[in-house]
């Protein structure tokens, strides 16, 4: 089942090692859409959304859920685990480093400055992939009011997330129950 | 204290990895009650500096866990405390991720990722306006992520890192030239 597209665990490692090293502010899904998506064509785009809004019901950090589910996806256990590790391998040195630097190097407040920027320019990365993403959902008006509900629901009116998927998921994937009569699937 | 720190570090963070729903910045108040308060491993103001030093550090959530645990216990307890934080929602997830995969090209199973596919894109929408909201941006934040959108969009072929660059630049640049 997954071996139809086989992708080689050092390129899964590759991959996340670099979107770990660079993932600031939380911005990071843009880079990973078209990474994975976009670039490689590893997953397509209705599984990448569908286990982005997967992974962020499940308890844990959404871009290490959402790394487990295209490793996973690509090669099994050993793939997610494979992923998870290179994501997090880079950060884990870097805090370290950053921690023991503190005290002996001025300056550290340029380097959050220096962040500020980068995670902005990540934001752009998730405008783009909204905008790409968006365009698709606007076809069907199912689509568009489930994106519609879901963004006004967690970005306007604050509900919680769990909340929001929990009450707008069901009415979302009934709509878009196969039916006897059409051919959709 | 005569537990051990490692052992404490897991009891205190495994739980923490089931209980971050929404992301990780859910458990942050808990993880300074428990840091500070109840386990006494720092004062609230080195906490705080922790934070302030863990906001440099890219990685997919609170990298925040790493230095508590190196401060605790070292390299062993980086180690210990960034793994008690991310395994157990990670084989969480692996395993709902497993069955779900198993199913695919079912018609039931596609019908719930076309369900779920424009709330992902409706969840980083929103998410959108949070980062912006957590960072309390002005227009430079949207001007650098606006911009790094167009020229991404128009110029597909630039590497992310190249903008990433740029982003930090500005910034800095402007910071500087408010001097």
């Amino acid at each position: 089942m997954n071996t139809d597209q086989p992708v080689s665990l050092l390129a899964i490692f590759l991959v996340f090692l670099k979107l770990g090293a660079f993932s600031f502010g939380g911005g990071m899904t843009g880079w990973v859409y078209r990474e994975v998506v976009q670039q490689r064509g590893w997953i397509g785009e209705t599984e990448f959304l569908s286990g982005l809004a997967l992974s962020q019901i499940v308890p844990g950090a959404n871009v290490a859920n959402l790394t487990i589910y295209v490793g996973q996806r690509l090669r099994g256990t050993p793939g997610a685990l494979v992923a998870l590790s290179a994501l997090l391998l880079v950060p884990f040195f870097i805090a370290i480093g950053m921690y023991t630097a503190y005290t002996t190097i001025a300056g550290l407040d340029l380097v959050t400055i220096g962040t500020d920027g980068l995670a902005a320019a990540a934001i752009g990365l998730l405008l783009l992939m909204s905008w790409r993403t968006g365009r698709q959902s606007v076809r069907s008006l199912r689509s568009f009011l489930t994106l519609a509900a879901t963004f006004v629901a967690v970005g306007i009116l604050h509900w919680s997330l769990l909340t929001a998927i929990l009450c707008i998921a069901p009415l979302s994937i009934a709509a878009a129950w196969p039916r006897k009569k059409s051919d959709a699937g | 204290m005569q537990d051990d720190p490692l052992l404490k570090l897991v009891m205190v963070f495994a739980p923490f990895s089931l209980a971050a729903v929404g992301g990780v910045l859910s458990i942050l108040a808990g993880v300074q009650h428990q840091t500070v308060d109840v386990q006494g491993w720092m004062t609230g103001r080195e906490f705080i500096e922790l934070f302030a030093i863990s906001r440099g550090v890219p990685g997919p959530g609170i990298m925040l866990i790493t230095l508590i645990g190196w401060k605790v216990a070292g390299w062993l307890g980086a180690l210990v405390a960034t793994l008690s934080l991310y395994l157990p929602s990670a084989f969480l997830m692996l395993a709902i991720t497993k069955v779900w995969n198993r199913y695919r090209g079912r018609a039931w199973h596609s019908a719930i990722q076309n369900g779920l596919a424009p709330i992902g894109t409706g969840l980083i929408m929103a998410g959108i306006l949070s980062l912006f909201r957590l960072a309390d941006a002005g227009p430079l934040s949207w001007g650098v992520a606006i911009g790094s959108a167009l020229v991404l969009g128009f110029w597909p072929t630039v590497h992310p890192l190249f903008l990433l660059v740029s982003g930090a630049a500005i910034f800095i640049g402007f910071h500087f030239a408010s001097i």
